[in-house]
């Protein structure tokens, strides 16, 4: 039988995995890949919430959730297509200075 | 079976989240992270969440993940650059990454603490909320102005993606002295 634990579980390593990768990648897109993960993972809560508590608002806000995550898509690659023009580098360690 | 999908899925969206993060070239772990949520929408199916299922298709792999796919094959940057060997166990690498990786356990023994305090759960009760009609009206009458707002954030997303990435037209940058 799969209760509100194992989905929470699942969540949870999902939601590791995505900080794992953010701390130990060095490439701007891996790491916002990574956050994607996280992000899914936060979804999968709300969505098993929603479903626990017999209640529509979890599928909802994970409709807001997907509206941000677009936004800082966009924004983020956007900002990593600039500074590449700048260091052809995608390490965020080159990406130390705040002028050059 | 229910159970056996379950299983199914999750192993599937966990692999996939492992490879994406332990891919050296972006264009594999992109794909690899849409393998990862085809997983989630299988999910969401099972938690008898269609709209969102379709949703997570749609919009996920369908537009955000084509918008990575696009910035990694113009970037045309396969591999990182990086003064450590790659091969080394994160805990093993120098400084920074050392503590990042530490801290990502943290978290996990973390959350596993908080989930082990919850007791058990059991099943799912039933009278699950899957009609998009529900969902479309809850979002158009409560949700109606968070509703408004995120039309307002994404425009601001789009001018902002534009004039970030644009390029730097010379004359204007003769205009400010040259650079």
């Amino acid at each position: 039988m799969v209760t509100l634990n194992h989905y929470l579980i699942l969540s949870a390593i999902l939601f590791s995995i995505g900080t794992a990768g953010v701390f130990v990648r060095r490439n701007l897109i891996t790491i916002l890949l990574s956050i994607e993960i996280m992000l899914n993972a936060v979804n999968l809560t709300f969505v098993a919430f929603g479903r626990a508590l017999g209640s529509a608002d979890g599928q909802i806000i994970v409709f807001f959730v997907m509206t941000v995550a677009a936004a800082e898509a966009a924004v983020g690659l956007a900002i990593v297509i600039s500074l590449f023009r700048h260091r052809e580098s995608l390490n965020p360690d080159s990406f130390a200075n705040l002028k050059w | 079976m229910n159970e056996t999908a379950f299983y199914l899925f999750g192993a599937v969206a966990i692999v996939a989240s492992l490879l994406v993060i332990a891919q050296r070239n972006p264009i594999y772990s992109v794909l690899l992270l849409i393998a990862s949520f085809g997983a989630l929408s299988g999910l969401y199916v099972l938690l008898d969440a269609p709209f969102v299922a379709v949703i997570q298709i749609i919009v996920y792999a369908g537009a955000i993940m084509v918008l990575f796919l696009f910035v990694v094959m113009l970037l045309n940057a396969p591999h990182e650059d990086t003064e450590f060997d790659e091969r080394v166990h994160p805990l093993l690498r120098p400084g920074p990454m050392r503590f990042g990786a530490f801290l990502a356990l943290v978290l996990v023994g973390e959350l596993w603490w908080a989930l082990g305090r919850g007791g058990d759960t059991g099943a799912f009760p039933g009278g699950a909320v899957s009609s998009v009609r529900v969902i479309g009206r809850s979002l158009f009458t409560d949700y109606a102005f968070p509703f408004e707002v995120t039309s307002v954030l994404i425009l601001v997303a789009m001018v902002g993606a534009v004039v970030l990435a644009k390029r730097d037209n010379p004359r204007d940058r003769r205009d400010r002295g040259g650079v």
